[in-house]
């Protein structure tokens, strides 16, 4: 088990956008997390990153628990220290890229590894031309990102985050301030990530790629988490009338 | 007195301008990030006592604050201290032009996206290392133009110095003009300034130049 999330309750304010919600993902699982705004979903996904701190419940990456509920019913985060290793756990690729515009390409991918984890130089530097390589972007190494379209800006903040070598990848969702046409070129690393047994959790709006990609598929809608399964039995056949609503609306 | 020795009379208040000039700015520029930490603080009380210190420090005037510093050890205290008056100017210019430093800086580190923070938090960073190696060198691009601006008003302001009796340029200026009843030392007072902004101007304007790369 990767990733384990457990009876997760997160309130904004009064408002409670996550009720109880558990969730745990296995190596090599690609999860889509679909549903309307609103529903919880990136709530979801910044908690499991602890960008968002959760009221109650457990989480826990390769069975070392981060976060833990105790008798009072209040989570308990481990020290920001022990965060930080916990971290290396996962990486996330952000709906608006968020890479360091001061910095080139190269220096966006590398930097992480050389200056948080503290690993040898010429190997990540190695690693990242091997990145840029992957993503069609070898000859933007010494561009700065305002230079790139949005499309090459996300593939080079997805290779920002491999270069941390994580076990799990979080998509917060990657092309929804993108254009069709970048759209595809994003999609396609992510499948080809897929196709590799990368793991991977990714919130989107884009049905059909998540139809395709995916091995498990969670809709959610008001803080519940209303159905999940297998792409062909919660897109060919769902259970839920919300469900069936939600989808029908992108059938339109 | 000719023109020439004019000058050279008051080449040496030059230079007490320039001095006046550049310690403030060494003194004031790094004080300032210090007086923003203060009060950014989550703590009430010591962001609290920043901002009222600020506002009195924005709110009255440089002239009157460098009477204080200087006077006020004597009146308040009893003490004299020998040779006081060149550390009490110092200290009145960097304390004044830090809190206005504070303040750009201040503007500056809440204009970044959150986005920034998130994704140095993500990758692992330190709250340290997210400030020094990701919001910093942002910032300073985005408050150069405001800095300009307070660089080119502090050459002008090094002239309130003649309050204390410093003998900067102005002070001589003044003091020539008197002794000589002539307007000429005013002359050379103001071509000095200009032709100091004017440099002043073309160094910011290179710093901002070299930060153009990125948008």
């Amino acid at each position: 088990m990767i990733l384990e999330m457990k009876n997760i309750k997160k309130n904004f304010g009064s408002l409670e956008v996550l009720h109880d919600i558990s969730f745990s993902v296995d190596n090599g699982e690609v999860i889509s997390i679909i549903g309307p705004s609103g529903s919880g979903k990136s709530t979801l996904l910044r908690s499991a990153t602890f960008l968002e701190r959760i009221d109650s419940g457990s989480i826990s990456y390769m069975d070392e628990e981060a976060v833990s509920t105790g008798e009072d019913g209040k989570a308990h985060y481990i020290s920001k220290a022990e965060l930080r290793e916990v971290k290396n756990f996962f990486g996330l690729v952000f709906q608006q890229f968020n890479l360091f515009p001061h910095k080139t390409v190269f220096q966006n991918i590398t930097e992480a590894p050389i200056i948080i984890q503290k690993r040898d130089k010429e190997t990540v530097k190695k690693e990242a031309i091997e990145l840029l390589r992957k993503m069609g972007l070898e000859d933007k190494k010494d561009s700065y990102p305002c230079q790139l379209s949005g499309g090459q800006q996300q593939r080079v903040a997805i290779a920002r985050a491999l270069a941390m070598k994580p076990d799990i990848l979080f998509f917060d969702e990657p092309t929804s301030a993108l254009d069709p046409e970048l759209t595809i070129e994003v999609l396609k690393i992510i499948k080809s990530l897929a196709e590799e047994k990368m793991t991977m959790v990714i919130v989107t709006h884009e049905m059909n790629f998540a139809r395709a990609v995916s091995n498990r598929v969670i809709f959610m809608d008001g803080g519940y988490i209303i159905e999940e399964g297998d792409p062909e039995s919660v897109f060919g056949n769902p259970k839920m009338e919300r469900t069936k609503q939600f989808l029908r609306s992108y059938e339109e | 007195m000719s023109l020439q020795t004019m000058i050279n009379t008051m080449a040496g208040g030059m230079l007490r301008t320039m001095g006046i000039f550049f310690l403030t700015l060494i003194g004031s520029l790094p004080l300032g990030l210090v007086v923003m930490f203060l009060e950014k603080r989550k703590n009430k009380v010591v962001s609290g006592i920043t901002k009222v210190f600020i506002s009195i420090i924005r709110g009255t005037p440089l002239m009157l604050q460098l009477l204080v510093w200087y006077f006020g050890p004597y009146y308040l205290f009893h003490i004299s201290i020998r040779g006081y008056r060149f550390p009490a100017i110092l200290i009145g210019f960097i304390v004044n032009y830090a809190c206005y430093f504070a303040e750009i800086y201040r503007g500056g580190v809440e204009s970044m996206p959150i986005g920034q923070y998130e994704a140095a938090e993500v990758l692992g960073y330190t709250k340290a290392q997210t400030f020094i190696r990701i919001i910093l060198p942002q910032v300073v691009k985005r408050i150069l133009p405001s800095i300009t601006n307070e660089v080119i008003t502090l050459v002008k302001d090094t002239s309130l110095a003649f309050t204390l009796a410093y003998s900067e340029v102005f002070s001589l200026a003044k003091q020539i003009s008197a002794s000589e009843t002539s307007f000429m030392p005013f002359l050379i007072a103001g071509v000095f300034y200009f032709v100091f902004n004017y440099a002043v101007a073309f160094v910011m304007a290179r710093i901002e130049k070299s930060m153009q790369y990125y948008r």
